[in-house]
């Protein structure tokens, strides 16, 4: 406690009297200098030299190699040869810059003059004559501008100034988040009776090609001229669909759910509902989907409920049906936005 | 035809008519003779040895008759190709209970896959093991295995094949050592944790595609040291111990005064 009492009083007189427990410390100053093996013996100056001479020389047949390297082991045509080529080019020019940095550090360090000097730091508050004229410069100058008489000048050049910053700050503001139609986010491209396509190739699927335990990635069954178009990255990444197919006696559906499946496929959005990764490992013996970026785990026997990890929401599950021959298509779109939740979501 | 019958009484000629009948007779039986046991084409013999290989060495868990039991599931209709990629990769008969099956070195020898595989294929119809030239990696196209790989693969066993963890010490092996036939079998098969990608989903085609993209993959990478091609926990590592400890050392030595 009285520790603590005497510490506190100190720092109080201290930053009182700036300077005053400063004086118990005495300048240490400048260490002695020493002088350097290559100052004092001339076979160590020689030495060093010879260092310094053989570096450079390094730098110059790694320039040398790396010409030779340019032309000798062209990238070619295999993995093993482009890498062969780029390894061997980058010695060379590893060699030829470190050798140019490395000896002139070396040459600097060693042979160099030792001189050491001390560049005292000037006070940075200027002087007060120096001080007063500067005042004296801006007052005149505001004088002699008569803007405190013009007042119309005054706004003038206020307004000027004031506004010219919009011609940057609104077309920035404007390009933020492009577009703010949020509207949607709560409609993906499956509507009734689409059929389901894999991805990448856009084949329609059967339900009878999905075999129990079979994993497809699935795409809207659009036409090849709107996969290959610009908008679809963008519609692809609302629209992909994770389908498997279970025993049907181990899926449990909701009561409200019955029927979105067909005979034990189930179709789930891929997008996971915590922050929007693709949830795509799917273990066929457990039915869990997890996600790769943050571990939520989704169980696709029981509604792609959250059964680990940070989602809160169950993936929206699309419901399906087969059309008259035999391909699946979807019911409608999805009842509830993909994705991450925002702010609108529940509106 | 006259210098023919001139020298019907050569002493020669029964020798030359000799070696004609043979080459005719093997002629004959190479073409029509049936080839040799495979298990798409599996002698009943086989398929005994086989029935007497798994109750010794499978029944325990799959059941005497491979009905399936609540530890191992039935193997009536999973074919022939799941048996050979199983049995050959050493996965089964599994030594102990884990996780999951881990591949170790193989107890039976091809002759005695191809026997216990045709004893399953036997059970009930499923897929047969896939024949050389639908796994050669010469044939596919990589560009699009790649494609395909990267939607249907990747997101386990990474964008090279180089595997990644699953949930509960579950994990997808790396790539780089599978051979191309038992690439196709576990695409066709879905063994353990792993889907189903049939012929519907994933065509022949396609499939050795992928087999063709894998293998491309094992030459590495063309820019210089792959770090296990694990993304950026071993690259951030790489740069961060190795790139700053290079960088600090080169500056303690620019700033330390010459001896």
């Amino acid at each position: 406690m009285s520790d603590h009492q005497h510490s506190s009083e100190v720092g109080t007189t201290s930053s009182n009297a700036p300077g005053a427990e400063l004086e118990r410390f005495d300048d240490p100053g400048l260490p002695e200098h020493k002088s350097r093996m290559a100052d004092r013996d001339p076979k160590a100056a020689k030495r060093a030299e010879r260092q310094i001479v053989v570096l450079f020389a390094i730098s110059v047949i790694g320039t040398i190699a790396s010409l030779i390297v340019y032309f000798a082991v062209p990238p070619g045509e295999t993995t093993a040869s482009v890498r062969l080529s780029t390894l061997a080019l980058g010695l060379g020019m590893a060699f030829a810059l470190l050798g140019i940095g490395v000896g002139a550090v070396h040459w600097a360090k060693t042979l160099m003059s030792d001189h050491e000097h001390v560049d005292e730091r000037h006070e940075q508050r200027s002087s007060e004559e120096v001080r007063a004229e500067a005042v004296k410069a801006l007052t005149d100058g505001a004088q002699d501008s008569g803007i405190g008489r013009r007042g119309v000048l005054k706004g003038a050049v206020i307004s000027a100034l004031a506004l010219f910053p919009l011609t940057i700050a609104v077309p920035l503001i404007g390009s933020v988040g492009g577009d703010w139609n949020v509207s949607k986010f709560r409609h993906t491209r499956w509507e009734r009776g689409m059929r389901l396509a894999i991805d990448p190739s856009g084949r329609p699927i059967k339900a009878a090609d999905v075999t129990i335990g079979s994993a497809v990635h699935v795409i809207p069954d659009v036409s090849e001229e709107e996969r290959l178009s610009h908008a679809w990255i963008t519609e692809k990444a609302k629209a992909v669909v994770l389908l498997v197919r279970l025993d049907p006696r181990e899926l449990k559906e909701a009561e409200d759910r019955v029927g979105w499946s067909y005979d034990g496929i189930v179709a789930y959005s891929k997008i996971c509902t915590h922050v929007g990764c693709p949830v795509a490992l799917y273990e066929q013996q457990t039915h869990h989907l997890l996600c790769p970026c943050h571990q939520s785990t989704f169980d696709v026997a029981d509604g792609a409920k959250v059964v680990f990890g940070p989602a809160k929401r169950p993936l929206p599950q699309l419901p399906i049906t087969v059309d008259d021959e035999g391909y699946l298509i979807a019911q409608d779109d999805f009842d509830e936005p993909v994705g991450p939740s925002y702010w609108e979501r529940l509106k | 035809m006259k210098a023919l019958a001139a020298r019907r009484h050569h002493r020669f000629a029964p020798v030359v008519l000799l070696l004609l009948a043979l080459l005719v007779t093997g002629g004959v039986y190479a073409a029509l003779a049936p080839s040799p046991a495979s298990a798409d084409t599996a002698s009943t013999a086989d398929i005994e040895t086989g029935q007497k290989l798994f109750q010794a060495n499978c029944a325990t868990c799959h059941g005497p008759a491979a009905e399936g039991s609540t530890t191992a599931p039935s193997l009536i209709g999973v074919g022939a190709a799941s048996v050979d990629f199983q049995v050959s990769t050493g996965r089964m008969p599994m030594q102990m209970e884990g996780p999951q099956a881990i591949e170790k070195p193989r107890q039976f020898d091809e002759e005695q896959t191809a026997q216990l595989a045709a004893y399953v294929a036997s059970l009930g119809a499923g897929p047969a093991i896939p024949t050389d030239e639908q796994v050669d990696p010469a044939l596919g196209d990589s560009a699009n295995g790649g494609a395909l790989f990267r939607t249907n693969c990747a997101m386990c066993h990474n964008a090279v094949g180089a595997g990644g963890a699953l949930s509960e010490g579950k994990f997808a092996p790396a790539l780089w050592e599978v051979t191309p036939r038992n690439i196709y079998q576990a695409m066709q098969t879905g063994p353990q944790s792993m889907p189903v990608f049939n012929d519907a989903t994933i065509t022949p085609e396609e499939k050795r595609d992928i087999i063709t993209y894998l293998v491309e993959q094992r030459e590495g990478s063309a820019g210089g040291l792959s770090l296990g091609s694990l993304g950026p926990v071993s690259e951030g590592l790489w740069v961060w111990v190795v790139g700053l400890g290079l960088l600090i050392g080169a500056a303690v030595w620019i700033g330390a005064k010459s001896s």
